[in-house]
């Protein structure tokens, strides 16, 4: 069904993106480029206010589509665009449990995380990961991680991966700025400055590690913790998803050419609560994400950015607007009419051995129910 | 064949999985120029470099999560920690993410990594020195635990390890480092979850695995001299997959059980195993099954004390002749 655009996309911002429209890897952009990272953001948006739509109304039966925890990109969209547009073919990518952005940018078919976020055997995982658990390694894409911090070693591992293949590629390892003060953060900075691994460590600031503001949670400015490893770090605007490119190329040539790894923070907003579940009224105001909105909003920045150079207009920035609901509507549809996994499916993509059976080298008994 | 200590088998599966696949790395603390905590990796560094051969950072919850990183892109990391004890602090990394993640992908990754290194009491190191999580690791669908006893079983094991797709850990034994053993000098490899039946008895079956089976072994022999008693000796060499398979047929034949593990009692590996041959073999049992564990507190200090708290063949042999009374 259509629907209106909403007041996001229609607001007009005051913050302009310009400054970083002609850096060089910017200025290489085709206007079809452009507009593919506009689409882009757009999708991750309308995607997501779809699954917003599905978690809080109720399926067929008067169940819940979707289970558990569901945290939302909305208003971080031109960071996850703008690095996964940057990804060559030994470029990976990692992150925490806010995920559905990556992989939308990475390229995964919105029916299948649809799917995942309804349970359903279709997902991308089969139903069994879930919304914080996205993945697709043919995309270079590894997940989808639900422990604050836990996925930066593996991210660390695929830098030390891509390196040991003798690979021209990086490991971009992505964070919430609440994810900081974990001690195996803290490890993983220490071994890819050791043993100069090529990983970049971007920590998507939106201010608040859950309910906590970055005030309460983090001593000190949070890139800058680089320094104490001996590691390059920058920090740039995440609304504007010229300035997430120019930056992230720097880093990632780095990272490639000279197997240096760095650190950039990207400021940047989230304006639902930290999950859906979260009544997002005890530690910001509405004042607060209304006023981003109303000057930052990273989709509406790029529109009026790419209106201004003339790669789009209002209309074609509507139709854009219009496919992208449609797609998730699709998505939803597609979700709602898929099968769950049966119980037989609980045992199955545990071990590869008992995935291979032909293959199994071991003996005795894997399962003991 | 030749006699090769336990230590030297370890290292020689290495030696011969570094040299047969380059995506094979060794890490870990002081593996390479330090030569190894125990000299597992004595010569290793030398031999194969230092990109097969990586000394880490005390960092255990970094090197671990980074091989398992390195192990979703098909590198196949063999990760050392100094001591199993030191798993908590790398725990979120071994049975979050290693164990988790093929299943959270619906499949689409495998985690070919080994982490492998000593986790025993016996050797007066305090309580954070000496556990043995065995159970704690298995309770984890998706991994695979190994305790092998001999040198023999050590290297066959490490090798199959090594070539194997699902994360495997691998737990030694510092008090049988040093202890020599028979292993051939042609390749060979021992399958992962099939039990070796270690001596043959028909009263009293006798399930172990690791440091325990060598005890048990010596207590069998007691009972054989001494009391007449004819004990087999099962050792699992696997925890997770587990042979039950040959435990039940041992039970069949003695008709009474001792588990004997190296395991404080609540929720060790023998509570599974207590269990599964009480569902699987009840009418088979003329006692109920025995238990010997290591005394149920933290591992204590004083040295001749450390040694009671653990089996030892005279509380084995107790605990065999009680079962017999």
């Amino acid at each position: 069904m259509s629907k209106k655009p909403s007041a996001t996309i229609e607001q007009k911002p005051t913050a302009s993106s310009t400054s970083h429209s002609q850096a060089p890897i910017n200025a290489a952009l085709t206007q079809a480029q452009k507009i593919g990272l506009f689409s882009q953001m757009v999708r991750i948006r309308r995607f997501e206010e779809r699954s917003h739509r599905a978690y809080t109304g109720k399926n067929a039966a008067g169940g819940a589509n979707i289970g558990g925890f569901l945290h939302l990109y909305n208003g971080q969209e031109a960071i996850a665009v703008g690095c996964c547009s940057l990804m060559g073919k030994h470029d990976h990518v990692i992150t925490a449990y806010r995920d559905h952005g990556h992989a939308i940018a990475v390229g995964m078919d919105t029916k299948a995380l649809m799917a995942e976020l309804y349970g359903k055997v279709t997902g991308c995982s089969k139903g069994k990961g879930g919304s914080m658990h996205f993945f697709s390694p043919e995309r270079n894409y590894w997940g989808g991680h639900g422990i604050v911090g836990g996925q930066i070693p593996l991210g660390v591992g695929l830098a030390y991966g891509v390196k040991y293949k003798g690979h021209k590629g990086s490991a971009m390892a992505f964070m919430g700025d609440g994810a900081v003060n974990q001690g195996a953060v803290h490890e993983a900075y220490n071994l890819a400055a050791l043993w100069n691994l090529p990983c970049i460590f971007v920590i998507e600031n939106n201010g608040y590690s859950m309910g906590t503001s970055q005030a309460r949670s983090s001593a000190g400015d949070l890139a800058k913790r680089a320094e104490g490893y001996g590691m390059a770090w920058g920090v740039c605007e995440g609304h504007d998803v010229y300035e997430v490119r120019a930056t992230m190329d720097k880093f990632l040539n780095i990272a490639r050419e000279e197997c240096k790894p760095a650190v950039v923070e990207i400021r940047t907003y989230r304006y639902r609560g930290h999950s859906v579940a979260d009544p997002d009224n005890t530690y910001r105001t509405k004042t607060e994400i209304e006023e981003y909105r109303r000057t930052k909003d990273p989709i509406q920045v790029f529109q009026t950015a790419l209106i201004a150079e003339g790669v789009l207009s209002t209309e074609s920035a509507e139709k854009i607007d219009e496919a992208a609901r449609a797609e998730a509507e699709a998505a939803a549809d597609f979700a709602d009419a898929s099968p769950y996994p049966t119980p037989e499916d609980i045992q199955k993509d545990v071990y590869w051995e008992s995935d291979n059976p032909d293959q199994r080298t071991s003996q005795g008994r894997l399962f003991f129910n | 064949m030749s006699q090769l200590t336990y230590r030297e088998a370890v290292r020689h599966a290495l030696a011969e999985e570094l040299t047969r696949d380059p995506n094979v790395v060794v890490m870990g603390e002081e593996v390479g120029q330090f030569q190894g905590a125990y000299k597992v990796t004595q010569g290793l560094l030398e031999k194969f470099g230092p990109k097969r051969v990586a000394d880490t950072p005390i960092s255990e919850a970094g090197f671990i999560g980074m091989g398992i990183g390195a192990s979703m892109l098909g590198v196949r990391p063999v990760m050392e920690l100094m001591f199993w004890s030191f798993y908590s602090v790398a725990f979120d990394q071994i049975l979050n993410n290693a164990a988790n993640v093929r299943y959270m992908s619906g499949g689409q990754i495998n985690c070919p990594i080994v982490i492998r290194g000593p986790a025993n009491g016996g050797t007066n190191v305090g309580a954070t020195h000496s556990h043995t999580p065995e159970n704690i690791l298995a309770a984890h669908p998706g991994v695979k635990v190994v305790v092998p006893s001999t040198p023999y079983d050590a290297k066959g094991l490490l090798k199959s390890a090594i070539r194997d797709n699902d994360p495997v850990f691998f737990l030694e034994n510092t008090v049988l480092y040093g202890e020599k053993g028979e292993v051939p000098d042609e390749e060979y490899l021992i399958p992962l979850g099939k039990a070796d039946v270690k001596r043959e008895g028909k009263d009293l079956t006798i399930v172990t695995y690791g440091r325990p089976v060598i005890q048990s072994l010596v207590a069998a022999e007691l009972l054989a001299k001494e009391h007449d008693i004819s004990v087999e000796v099962v050792d699992l060499r696997t925890i997770r997959p587990l042979d039950i398979d040959t435990v039940l047929a041992s039970v069949r034949k003695t008709h009474r059980v001792l588990v004997v593990e190296e395991q404080k009692p609540f929720c060790g590996v023998g509570a599974q195993l207590t269990y599964m041959i009480q569902a699987e073999a009840f009418d088979d049992l003329d006692a109920p099954i025995g238990r010997l564990c290591t005394i149920d507190a933290p591992a204590i200090y004083s040295p001749p004390v450390e040694a009671e708290q653990l089996p030892n063949p005279q509380r084995i042999l107790k605990a065999a002749l009680a079962l017999l009374d």
